[in-house]
């Protein structure tokens, strides 16, 4: 940054403290922005104080109704926000959000528009077991209509729900229970977006494409630090949105690279990381130096017990080994396969697949 | 019993219930032909024209699959629906919707949703809506649903919801005995779907969904109720789904007995038969008016069959605003 350059404000806060941050502003900015959900006038009391308790409202611990509440308000000119506590609540409120929030403008010829964002938690970190953790983003991936994201940083925490509630769609916001309370600079002027649709480069590199977002963009920079360390090195993509996915930041990455690795805690079949490897095949094949690997949840409801939990998230080391294995990959010399010499990437099922390995 | 409704406003009701058979009776004859099966609202015309009638310009209807007669009382062409159910681009959605989930945001009728349940969870934010301004002002939303809705988990959701929040909202069953291919009293432990209303605290009348003018009175004094307190009302009309639950179907799981017994109660019968003995139409006049609305219908499927396809490159278009 130059010296003369705008120099944002920044403060240092929990990602937590940065989601009620983008609310208070969005509130402010906009008098149509509504919140609802079970205890967010309990939780948000500052909310309901200065905005009023029509624009802040607990509701029952039912969340078909938010949702589809929020779907009949948006379409008729409010900007609501639904706060569905954890994400695997969310498929209560699929009707809503698939059926509905998803569908009803393309089946109506764009005669609606459905301005409202679905907040849930999930991920590993507090120990709450599969029904309250489920990394179920992918589902709603393939949700036509939807827009998906999921921050890994305080500020974009921030900058990715005021580009939410912005959005003239319905948008699914997954926050990692992981990063909730981990602090980060977040900048404090009222105009600070981050575009849905835009992937960030975290760290630079030249020989391993690491892409990953929420909780496993700190995974990957653990590895990459850990890479560099060993002369490889690592570039570092943090997705932050799901869908759009911004596959020309991905592409270029590979494109520069040759080697792919996608990282996430969800599972692996049908996920992000299958969408990114079958795209980086089709369109930077012939940059590929080797074969694409995933490192992912495994394909199992989330455990409560902690070391069970834990096992289910894919780790820095295992990413570093990934990274090291694609590095000193050499392909078969043509017509001369042989089994002996193959590793486990040739398999698409093996070990390696999951964090289970 | 309530005032008899005047000349004009009788045979009005009269023409439209008939246009809204004519129009469902000739998607009937065009889906033998191969054109895609509708779910018919034939049979319960009445519960569409009394209650359609009670609301005003600045009231919204959200709606299911059956919703032609909401569509048409509430003055669509059924020209453009014709071409929406056919699929072709002068159709209320482009052609987009069918005949399952049309809307049209030009008579304030949103948010037509074809999964069961799906208009009750959604009425509530447009009652929401209205309620904090975003709205007509003064403006209520009515909502449409059968039994088979009220036995989701989400009519009692939305119920309470609606009481808990006073929102301006008419909550219409159409209890029409069917529930896709089950007869209600197979699927519900209630016999009156209004007892359910009752324990969620809504003022409820249940009344005979045939009889028009009985509709109309009571949705008018549930409207204005609403209008006047500004929480929920709800209607239970006992009605019949005299054809199957999508077209074609046999039928065969009808009892013969059942079905014949309401189509002695047809409601475009009864009230042609009130109108007669009221002197406000002669038979002469009832075969005038039968020609005029299906000279209107023909028009109308001409005018559908001959708009246009959509264009196949503008597939994604309307997916994201």
């Amino acid at each position: 940054m130059t010296a003369h350059s705008a120099i944002p404000k920044m403060i240092r806060m929990t990602a937590e403290q940065a989601m009620h941050q983008a609310l208070r502003e969005e509130f402010q900015r906009d008098a149509d922005v509504m919140l609802m959900g079970e205890g967010v006038a309990t939780k948000r009391r500052d909310l309901l104080d200065d905005f009023g308790a029509a624009r802040v409202r607990n509701t029952p611990l039912a969340e078909a109704i938010i949702a589809g509440t929020a779907v009949g308000a948006a379409a008729s000119g409010l900007r609501p926000v639904i706060d569905l506590l954890f994400a695997p609540f969310m498929t209560y409120a699929m009707d809503a959000l698939v059926n509905s929030a998803g569908k009803l403008r393309y089946l109506s010829g764009g005669q609606f528009r459905f301005p409202l964002v679905a907040i849930g938690m999930t991920g590993g970190g507090w120990g709450v077991g599969g029904q309250h953790n489920h990394n179920l983003e992918a589902m709603f991936v393939h949700a036509p209509g939807l827009k998906v994201v999921m921050p890994a940083t305080p500020a974009d925490f921030k900058g990715l729900l005021k580009a939410a509630i912005r959005d003239d769609n319905p948008v699914l916001f997954f926050a990692d229970i992981g990063l909730l309370h981990e602090e980060g600079d977040v900048p404090v002027q009222d105009d600070f977006i981050v575009p849905i649709g835009r992937a960030a480069v975290r760290r630079g590199g030249e020989d391993v494409t690491l892409v990953a977002y929420a909780k496993t963009v700190n995974v990957c920079m653990r590895a990459a630090a850990q890479l560099a360390a060993e002369g490889i090195a690592a570039e570092v993509i943090d997705l932050r949105s799901l869908k759009p996915l911004d596959a020309d930041s991905v592409l270029n990455s590979v494109r520069k690279t040759g080697r792919l690795i996608i990282v996430h805690e969800a599972s692996g079949l049908c996920g992000i990381a299958a969408e990114l490897a079958a795209l980086a095949a089709t369109h930077a094949y012939a940059n590929l130096r080797a074969p694409i690997m995933r490192l992912t949840g495994p394909d199992a409801p989330a455990a409560a017990s902690w070391v069970l939990e834990q096992a289910a998230i894919p780790t820095a080391e295992a990413v570093a080994r990934a990274a090291r294995e694609l590095v000193e990959f050499m392909p078969e010399p043509v017509g001369l396969w042989s089994s002996t010499a193959k590793t486990s990437l040739g398999n698409p099922v093996t070990k390696e697949e999951t964090t289970l390995a | 019993m309530q005032a008899q409704p005047n000349a004009d406003a009788a045979l009005r009701r009269l023409e439209t219930m008939q246009r809204i058979r004519a129009y469902e009776l000739a998607l009937v004859e065009l889906q033998r032909a191969g054109a895609p099966g509708t779910c018919t609202s034939v049979g319960q015309e009445a519960c569409a024209v009394g209650v359609v009638e009670a609301l005003d310009a600045r009231d919204r209807i959200v709606s299911n699959h059956r919703s032609a007669g909401h569509l048409i009382a509430r003055g669509a062409e059924p020209r453009r629906l014709m071409a929406e159910v056919l699929g072709r681009v002068d159709g209320y959605c482009g052609g987009r919707s069918g005949s399952l989930h049309i809307s049209a945001r030009e008579l304030g009728v949103v948010l037509t949703s074809t999964i069961v349940g799906g208009e009750l969870s959604m009425a509530p934010g447009v009652a929401l809506a209205q309620k904090m301004g975003k709205g007509d002002p003064g403006g209520i939303v009515a909502v449409f649903f059968g039994d088979g809705a009220a036995c989701e988990g989400i009519f009692h959701e939305a119920l309470n919801l609606a009481v808990l929040w006073q929102l301006p909202l008419l909550f219409v069953c159409e209890n029409n005995q069917w529930q896709a291919f089950v007869h209600r009293l197979e699927t519900m432990a209630e016999t009156a779907i209004a007892d359910w209303a009752r324990g969620h605290g809504l003022p409820v009348e249940t009344l005979d969904g045939n009889d028009v003018d009985a509709v109309h009175a009571a949705a008018a004094r549930a409207v204005a109720r609403i209008r006047a307190s500004g929480g929920p009302a709800f209607l239970e009309l006992s009605t019949y789904r005299q054809r199957g639950h999508f077209e074609p179907d046999d039928q065969a799981y009808v009892d013969p007995g059942e079905l014949s017994d309401w189509l002695r109660r047809d409601p475009i019968r009864l009230y042609s038969e009130r109108l007669l003995a009221r002197g406000l139409i002669d038979s002469g006049g009832l075969a005038a008016l039968q020609v005029r609305i299906d000279a209107g219908i023909a028009a109308a499927l001409a005018y559908a069959q001959a708009s246009a396809w959509p264009a196949p490159e503008t597939l994604t278009e309307h997916v994201y605003a």
